[in-house]
């Protein structure tokens, strides 16, 4: 008992020594807030959005690009001899909001956004599982050139639609993170078998291969969808999908994409994909994202 | 009272004897069992008395900063969330760095510093525990001083001696100093389409302020 009591005693002693003093620290530390990182490459998951936003100061040019499709055979080259185009800047105004104006060959349209983070994942003395990002999208159809083209009443206000999304991820593992998007569309004007609103959920996620390298999936379901019974081959509508590599590069973000969708705003590509993937209408894509910081203050 | 005496024996070899010859036979043994059901109370008891010897100083304001010319752009960062302490008696020094706290002009580089270089995730914090030798706790001005410990970066220890000086004023030290990281001696892999961009090492700036704990 004497050697427990003196040890009781004099144990200390050492212990005090440089263990303790770190201990000390971590101790002090521990009930810091850490906000979780990346959770996604990009902003775009496939043909879509991500939670992430562009941080402040940053320009980002945004290239997506969508072939045709695979199955069109050796004499189109297997899509690649079809493409279609979308040119995007996006602007970080802070680390939380930002901006967006885009031009699509598709249709011709350009739409625009705001993206707004409205909470971030994180642990320590608070803790919230997941992130959510907001996002208001319009997208405007200058084809065809002349209302009259379409029919008499036309007007310009029907080539409107907008999008309303909501972006929910978490991040379970530096390699893994999930996302969910409930996402309402609305067309001024729609086909008389569609609905103006529409209502789809997307899920989608990534796995990181390596640091640089993550394998990535999106999927949206239009709940709103037409009864594609109903409709001639060419009119059907197929939920989108895509399948995707992000390769980042520093500034760059390559994305290589298999998917149904041509269209690269909500409103096509979640309410107007006429592809079926399964059927194997599969498009190869990239997005090619480059940042650029324009202002250095934090 | 022969039995008596042979009780107070006992707790007079385990105690300062004055105290205990005094006490009651009940209050010693009481005590004795306290301290057997209750080590940790004993041990923070002494623990504290004994860091009452040597005054401890803990890091009232922080800068680390990292500093590396490249090719295509130099890279700062700062970081001025960094807890530590100091033992001025012993020499004994911890500091621990958090990663995530360091602070980029670009926020993707950032991004970037932590997801792919430091693996912040895997590897949340740096941290520095060693002594300092050659401090003077009775000399006024500026000490050349060096410390000399472990060093973890990257969840990778290194054994390093890094010089500085010290400024005491009784009631407030500040410690500088500034020394090179080979970011190859701790494990930091630079991607090949990355390796213009970035720096073989980097020049660690490291200034704190402390004050008595």
């Amino acid at each position: 008992m004497k050697k427990i009591v003196l040890l009781l005693l004099f144990g200390p002693c050492v212990a005090t020594a440089q263990d303790d003093l770190l201990s000390e620290l971590g101790t002090s530390s521990a009930e810091e807030t850490v906000y979780t990182l990346a959770t996604f490459k990009g902003t775009r998951l496939g043909n879509g959005h991500t939670i992430e936003t562009t941080g402040a100061g940053a320009l980002d040019f945004l290239f997506e690009h969508r072939f045709g499709a695979i199955n069109d055979g050796i004499y189109e080259m297997f899509g690649l001899d079809a493409a279609y185009v979308r040119l995007g800047l996006d602007y970080g105004i802070t680390n939380k909001l930002s901006v967006s104006i885009n031009r699509n060959s598709r249709d011709k349209t350009m739409d625009g956004y705001l993206k707004y983070r409205l909470l971030r994942q994180h642990k320590g003395g608070t803790n919230l599982p997941v992130s959510v990002t907001i996002l208001a999208g319009a997208a405007y159809k200058l084809s065809p050139k002349n209302n009259a083209d379409i029919s008499p009443e036309f007007k310009n206000i029907d080539r409107m639609a907008y999008t309303g999304q909501m972006l929910i991820a978490r991040k379970f593992t530096p390699s893994f993170s999930f996302q969910l998007m409930p996402t309402l569309i609305h067309k001024n004007i729609v086909e008389e078998y569609e609905k103006n609103d529409q209502f789809a959920l997307g899920m989608g996620g990534r796995i990181k291969l390596t640091k640089s390298v993550a394998l990535t999936m999106e999927y949206y379901h239009n709940f709103s969808a037409p009864d594609n019974d109903q409709l001639p081959e060419t009119r059907k509508q197929y939920d989108s999908f895509a399948l995707g590599i992000d390769i980042e590069t520093g500034g760059h973000v390559f994305q290589l994409l298999m998917t149904n969708a041509i269209g690269l705003t909500e409103r096509a590509f979640v309410a107007e994909t006429t592809d079926n993937f399964f059927a194997g209408d599969i498009h190869l894509g990239f997005n090619v994202s480059r940042t650029f910081q324009l202002k250095r203050d934090k | 009272m022969g039995l008596a005496v042979m009780r107070r024996g006992i707790c007079q070899r385990t105690f300062t004897p004055g105290i205990i010859v005094l006490a009651d036979d009940s209050w010693c043994i009481g005590l004795l069992n306290v301290m057997i059901k209750f080590p940790t109370v004993i041990f923070l008891l002494t623990a504290l008395s004994i860091s009452a010897l040597g005054q401890k100083y803990v890091v009232e304001k922080s800068s680390v900063s990292f500093y590396s010319e490249a090719a295509i752009e130099d890279i700062y960062a700062e970081n001025t969330r960094t807890p530590g302490i100091f033992n001025e008696a012993s020499g004994d020094i911890a500091f621990s760095i958090p990663i995530k706290a360091f602070q980029f002009k670009k926020s993707l580089m950032q991004e970037h510093f932590n997801e792919k270089y430091l693996e912040s995730d895997k590897y949340p914090k740096s941290t520095f525990q060693g002594k300092v030798n050659g401090f003077l706790n009775t000399a006024a001005g500026i000490q050349s001083v060096k410390a000399t410990g472990k060093l973890t970066i990257h969840g990778v220890t290194k054994e390093v001696e890094i010089p500085g000086t010290i400024e005491f004023d009784g009631g407030k030290l500040t410690m500088k100093t500034k020394f090179i990281v080979k970011l190859e001696d701790y494990n930091v892999k630079i991607p090949q389409l990355m390796w213009k961009n970035i720096a073989e090492q980097v020049e660690v700036t490291v200034d704190f302020t402390f004050k008595p704990q």
